[in-house]
């Protein structure tokens, strides 16, 4: 029996109950559908938490004092103000630090930020010229700061849009023009592109940024700097880089092997990591839901199958009285389930990448259809349409032609 | 001496109906050569579709030899009986047994479809050959719900004419028609007879019988009867003789 013939079989059998034979795949239209967009809306976000993250610089390396090393047990300080981070670390991580390729120290205050009548809160925050390369911010206008102006504790800042957008009138040019920050004057040098909100919801764009020995001196009043940012030379070796610069702050704080760190690294890597396993869960459980839903797809398949061959038991009595053998009987069977599975999954397909879309487009969340989602779509309906098909198929083809003619 | 198409011999056929043994056929004996149209007659029970289905490879015997075209079947797989249902045998049912919404050349077709040897182009040749041989050529494309009970049989009937079998097996083939198109499918069973299709039809109606050419006689699963049928009536002209009606 030619392969050609039986699927010749199978689809004109097919078209003879087009309708039942599309309620059939309904089930794995959905399933599938379904798959694609909980997938789909699963890599979106992900893939938009990642491009997040690494928006704030993707080999970016933060320190942080440890709040718990206050020596005497007594109560926890704040973060800001503990002391044990200074421009001698920064010094020992440019001097020795082989896999970190920028640096630079960060001290913040808040504070009220005034140009002419009108005022706007926000934070100003002291670094190096560095700061831009490893935060990877460009300017939209104006230039950075120079180590000139670090020496000499310049009154020169960046602004950011957010800042800009509350203080100046629309059209006006904010370089060159000079503000208060808690009372001291400031003039702009440049403006900051816009980076939007952070994956914590953080506006980033909310922003001054100036020398941070002017912050020390004239905002703070403090020696002693509150974080340092650094850069690894590329992703590949920001584990190295970061076990490095540990090494080069226990060298500088004089800790011996039995003191713990009194500082805390984190790399933007990390974050990119948590964030995208909490993704891949989130991908995966989708995914599980989508899943179910398929198998449900074949258990109905399965289900009219069985509907059909008894109900068109007296055509496979003819069928078999006419010289059709019971291989022949049971590969139509498979195929039509295996068409209808697979029609179903094409179908699917289109419906996931419709709905993707309209998700994207009404809800505005991120999605993103990846191949092998779609590959895969194609084999579970290949696979369903076999397992689900093959025993209504069986039955059908070990049939006795007799009883199967005689059936009413 | 003409060639045996069926040679059976002391063929019983049991059925086991949980612990009862219903003996359909008690040894039923008798040969058809070619060319021979063969009327099966018996009241109702009496084993004449159990007989048909062995005829027809589609039961086997529980005990006797059948031998089709020569070849002995009692050692046959349910393959092998498939495909030499396929090859020789035609079947035409009482209820025409046609797949519904299928065109009748396709349905023609059908039994080709389960022979590989056959191509495309030579299936559809050999279908409209035989729907030209029940004068349905203008109706290709009709479905069976398009067509009258009559066209329906003829239909059927070129279905197993196509595979151009050694045999034509009929089942009750009238049974659901009116009288008078009956007539017309014996004058085509009649006209395929001469052209020299061996027929065996099964009927439990006696004017019937009359068209073949040899009548054998069922009782209790025994042949009570089996004779030559020395003045055939002709189909055509019985139905010529009816009364014209509007058709
Ligand atoms: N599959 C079967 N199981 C049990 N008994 C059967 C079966 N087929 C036929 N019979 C019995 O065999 C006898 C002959 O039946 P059948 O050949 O159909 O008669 P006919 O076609 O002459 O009316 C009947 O008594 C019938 O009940
Ligand atoms: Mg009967």
């Amino acid at each position: 029996m030619k392969l050609f013939n039986l699927i010749r079989i199978a689809l004109r059998a097919l078209q003879r109950n087009k309708l039942r034979a599309f309620l059939t795949m309904l089930g794995i239209i959905i399933g599938v559908g379904a798959v694609i967009a909980m997938v789909a809306i699963g890599q979106g976000s992900k893939k938009s938490i990642q491009d997040q993250l690494s928006s704030m610089g993707s080999n970016m390396i933060t320190v942080r004092p440890n709040s718990n090393q206050t020596p005497g047990g007594g109560a926890r300080l704040d973060v800001s103000t503990v002391q044990t981070l200074t421009l001698d670390d920064i010094k020992a991580i440019q001097n020795q630090a082989q896999y970190i390729n920028a640096v630079s120290p960060a001290v913040q205050g808040r504070g009220q930020v005034i140009n002419a009548a009108m005022n706007w809160p926000t934070t100003m925050q002291g670094v190096s010229p560095d700061f831009l390369t490893i935060r990877n911010w460009p300017l939209k206008e104006g230039v950075s700061f120079s180590d000139e102006d670090v020496n000499g504790a310049a009154k020169v800042c960046l602004i950011g849009q957010t800042v800009v957008d509350n203080i100046f009138d629309p059209g006006d040019d904010p370089v060159g023009k000079t503000i208060r920050f808690n009372k001291i004057p400031f003039k702009i040098i440049g403006v900051l592109a816009e980076k939007g909100e952070n994956a914590f919801g953080q506006d980033q764009d909310d922003i001054l940024l100036a020398p941070y020995t002017t912050v020390q001196k004239r905002i703070l009043a403090i020696p002693f700097i509150q974080t340092i940012y650094a850069s690894a030379l590329n992703s590949e070796t920001s584990e190295a880089a970061t076990q490095e610069l540990s090494q080069v702050l226990r060298t500088s704080h004089k800790l011996t092997n039995s003191e713990q760190d009194d500082f805390t690294v984190r790399t933007q890597a990390e974050l990119i990591s948590t964030f995208s396993s909490t993704s891949q869960l989130l991908t995966v459980l989708l995914a599980a839901i989508a899943g179910i839903s398929l198998l449900v797809g074949g258990i109905g398949i399965m289900n009219i199958m069985y509907v059909s061959v008894t109900e068109r038991t007296k055509e496979i009595g003819l069928r078999m009285a006419i010289g059709a053998k019971g291989i022949d009987i049971l590969m139509q069977f498979l195929i039509e389930a295996i068409v209808i599975s697979i029609t179903g999954g094409i179908l699917g397909v289109l419906l996931g990448l419709l709905a993707s879309k309209l998700i994207t487009v009404f809800l505005s969340w991120p999605t993103l259809v990846s191949e092998s989602s779609i590959i895969l779509s194609f084999v579970v309906c290949a696979i369903t349409g076999i397992f689900f098909g093959y025993y209504p198929a069986q039955k059908a083809s070990r049939l006795d032609p007799i009883e199967a003619l005689r059936y009413e | 001496m003409a060639k045996k198409i069926v040679e059976i011999h002391d063929l019983k056929r049991e059925f086991r109906m949980g612990s009862e043994i219903v003996k359909a056929l008690k040894g039923v004996s008798f040969s058809v050569e070619e060319g021979e149209f063969v009327t099966i007659m018996g009241s109702s029970g009496s084993g004449k579709t159990t007989l048909l289905n062995v005829l027809g490879c589609l039961d086997k015997p529980t005990e006797g030899t059948y031998l089709l075209d020569n070849v002995e079947i009692k050692n046959l797989s349910r393959n092998e009986l498939a495909q030499l249902r396929n090859r020789k045998i035609g079947f035409v049912f009482q209820s025409y047994n046609l797949l519904a919404r299928t065109s009748a050349i396709e349905n023609v077709e059908l039994p080709l479809l389960y022979n590989s040897s056959i191509s495309i182009n030579h299936r559809h040749q050999m279908a409209l050959k035989a729907l030209e041989a029940v004068r349905l050529s203008d109706r290709l494309d009709h479905l069976p719900n398009q067509l009258s009970g009559g066209q329906q049989q003829r239909v059927a009937i070129a279905r197993a004419l196509v595979n151009e079998p050694v045999m034509v097996l009929a089942d009750e083939a009238t049974g659901n028609l009116d009288s008078r198109t009956s007539y017309e499918i014996m004058a085509l069973f009649q006209e395929l007879n001469k052209q020299g299709r061996t027929i065996v039809f099964v009927t439990h109606e006696p004017d019937i019988a009359l068209f073949s050419s040899r009548t054998i006689t069922l009782k209790d699963g025994r042949v009570i009867k089996d004779s030559k049928n020395e003045n055939i009536r002709s189909a055509k002209e019985v139905l010529a003789a009816l009364p014209v009606t509007e058709d």
